[in-house]
């Protein structure tokens, strides 16, 4: 049984001017002690998927469909209560913005201990202790000195690994990472990739990694899944869907990346831009975009469907 | 300076005033503190090229931009355009017109409140480049065209378009006054890669057709590589190593240049773990002795902790590094 299930996940918002369907039929599954990698262009709607699943969806947003199961048992509708329990204990959070993650007014030793003791059964000092523990294995410097600092007092890449420790301090069995580094120089992101890697793997902690970054993907995730207008383009493992993608949208977001490697006279773009929700195209949603479209992808929509190593939403593949 | 380079600066200073207010200094008795957000930088660019600086958040990169089209003054160092120092030059309308400047949030740079062709025609009435209204809509339609974007676009708003789109406008509007010299501070860092393509595509075709020379600015190594002729790699207001892109990319010599190229995440390296690289960058206010990089640096020793590297020639790359010099490089 996979550690998270997603099922059909629809979600809508409701408009003046109709409904807005901003997430439709989304279904993956992630394993415990896996990274599944959620890519993207802005919009796409992988940041949504990752706050439904935390049930830390805005109104007027709604689940209109769908289940997400958490170890079997649903998560979808349960009230506020139970929910705030399995959120911090159960899926731990990191989000782009180290800086309003984290509390300015209370030191992050208090963060932590607090975040602890809601979720484990820890006396004051043991707390303390742990969180100390934390600290240092997030790689802060001196973290018995540093745990009465406030957030303020320490650098963008140590306030994200102490974010880190406070995603993972409950040891949650899914943690989602939405745009972990994004917000990070390039050589504090690989630091905290590595750090994240490594403590999840130790912990057995499945993650959902959301960036737009493939090489952040390719590094670090098991499975990718490609978001195109609020549905799963293409799923796969990450060897197949980088090196023989099935999907016309994902081989041209690959081909568009600049290469370190090599300079190219052009890259390869792919014309035009995603449409906004409420100006889908009929059938397939990339049809306007896609080389290749025929006739059926301008009716029909296309369900995920095998295509080779990978499962893509293409009629290419029917 | 030859003829052929279009922009030179020499010996760049630039430093910020971040002193507290007089009163503040006054009582607890302490003096004037500056930031050097640009120190002692001196490259020159050839016409029809493009320039990179590439470098992390507060390396002074845009710094750089800002005082390349005169936005800033510089602290100490000349910035010549074409032969004439640029901090007199500026006073001329057609020095001015013949630079412009693209800037990288797309949704900030636009006037929401302008039409798109009035926006466009900003710069062809403030130099009085037509001489008649129509001219003005001729010059705003062929400018859309050329970024590739519909003539009809011009009668909407910024907000009814797309980022790239946008970003699209954003040259158009650069190219208006006919410049030779372009300065793009990240113009695509703010867009999808997808979008990203397109608008890197457009930059070069619009180079090759109209001989433009870019000053570019910006922090993903993948698209510098894509679009540089020369390279200058910042740190900590610095230029710490500089020449042909080709060459640097194939053999880098400074150990931040090789640092950066190893922590750039990339699709090869599937299930590959990055060489992590510890420390991070230092207050640019409070910078450490000798030089700026040797608390991260592998290859640091007592001479790097206290004497700044000075720059020297390594074949046609500009290095500032002690071990380079030593011939202590692995």
């Amino acid at each position: 049984m996979p550690l998270l299930d997603v099922r059909n996940l629809t979600v809508e918002f409701p408009t003046r001017r109709g409904v807005l369907r901003a997430l439709d039929d989304i279904s993956f599954n992630i394993e415990a002690g896996e990274v599944l990698g959620m890519v993207g262009e802005s919009g796409a709607g992988k940041s949504l998927t990752g706050v439904s699943i935390v049930g830390l969806l805005e109104r007027p947003g709604r689940i209109a469909g769908g289940q997400i199961l958490l170890d079997g048992s649903r998560i979808d509708n349960l009230a506020a209560e139970p929910l705030r329990r399995i959120r911090g204990r159960r899926i731990g959070m990191i989000f782009q913005d180290p800086l309003t993650t984290l509390n300015p007014l209370y030191t992050i030793g208090r963060q932590l201990t607090e975040t602890m003791q809601t979720h484990l059964p820890l006396s004051d000092a043991d707390a303390r202790k742990k969180a100390i523990a934390w600290l240092d294995r997030v790689g802060i410097p001196a973290a018995a000195q540093r745990i009465d600092a406030y957030p303020h007092e320490f650098s963008g890449g140590q306030r994200q690994r102490v974010v880190i420790a406070l995603a993972l301090c409950a040891e949650p069995a899914l943690v989602i990472a939405d745009e972990p580094t994004t917000a990070l120089d390039v050589s504090i992101q690989a630091q905290i990739i590595t750090l994240l890697k490594d403590l999840t793997r130790h912990q057995q902690t499945a993650v959902m990694l959301i960036t737009h970054d493939m090489g952040v993907i390719a590094e670090t995730a098991d499975r990718v899944a490609v978001m195109y207008a609020g549905r799963i383009a293409e799923i796969g493992p990450v060897a197949q869907v980088i090196r023989s993608p099935a999907h016309p949208y994902t081989e041209g977001l690959m081909q568009s990346i600049p290469s370190l490697d090599q300079r190219v006279e052009r890259l390869r773009q792919i014309d035009g831009s995603m449409p906004r929700l409420d100006a889908l195209p009929a059938g397939c949603r990339f049809n306007p975009r896609c080389p290749q479209a025929f006739d059926r992808c301008r009716t029909d929509m296309p369900a995920l469907m095998d295509a080779g190593a990978t499962r893509a939403a293409c009629w290419l593949h029917a | 300076m030859s003829k052929n380079h279009i922009l030179e600066t020499v010996a760049l200073s630039h430093r910020f005033d971040i002193s507290k207010p007089w009163l503040q200094r006054l009582f607890s008795r302490e003096p004037r503190r500056y930031l050097r957000a640009v120190d002692n930088v001196s490259f020159r660019i050839e016409t029809g090229t493009t320039f990179a600086l590439v470098g992390e958040s507060g390396c002074g990169k845009s710094t750089i931009a800002r005082l390349a089209v005169g936005l800033y003054e510089p602290t100490e160092g000349d910035i010549v355009f074409e032969g004439q120092n640029l901090a007199t030059a500026r006073a001329q309308p057609a020095i001015r017109r013949r630079m412009n400047m693209i800037f990288q949030d797309p949704y900030a740079s636009l006037n929401p409140r302008w039409r798109v062709r009035d926006i466009i025609a900003e710069p062809i009435r403030a130099f009085a480049l037509a001489s008649r209204p129509n001219e003005t809509a001729a010059r705003v339609g062929a400018l859309l065209a050329q970024v590739g974007l519909a003539v009809s676009d011009g009668e909407k708003y910024p907000h009814e378009f797309s980022g790239g789109q946008r970003q699209r406008i954003s040259i158009a509007r650069a190219l208006a006054s006919e410049p030779d010299f372009l300065v793009c501070d990240e113009p695509t860092s703010a867009l999808d890669v997808s979008v990203q393509a397109q608008i890197l595509n457009l930059m070069r075709d619009l180079q090759r057709r109209l001989g433009l020379t870019y000053l570019f600015i910006s922090h993903n190594l993948a698209v510098v590589r894509h679009m540089a002729d020369q390279l200058g790699v910042m740190y900590l207001g610095r230029i710490v190593e500089s020449g042909p892109a080709e060459t640097i990319f194939a053999r880098p010599l400074h150990p931040y240049t090789r640092l950066l190229l190893d922590a750039i995440p990339d699709l090869d390296n599937i299930g590959r773990a990055r060489t992590a690289v510890g420390g991070e960058l230092p207050n640019p206010i409070t910078p450490p002795p000798g030089c700026p990089f040797n608390p991260r640096c592998p290859l640091a020793t007592d001479r790097c902790r206290t004497e700044k590297p000075a720059h020297t020639a390594a074949g046609d790359v500009l290095v500032a590094c002690h071990a380079v010099q030593e011939g202590r490089l692995g």
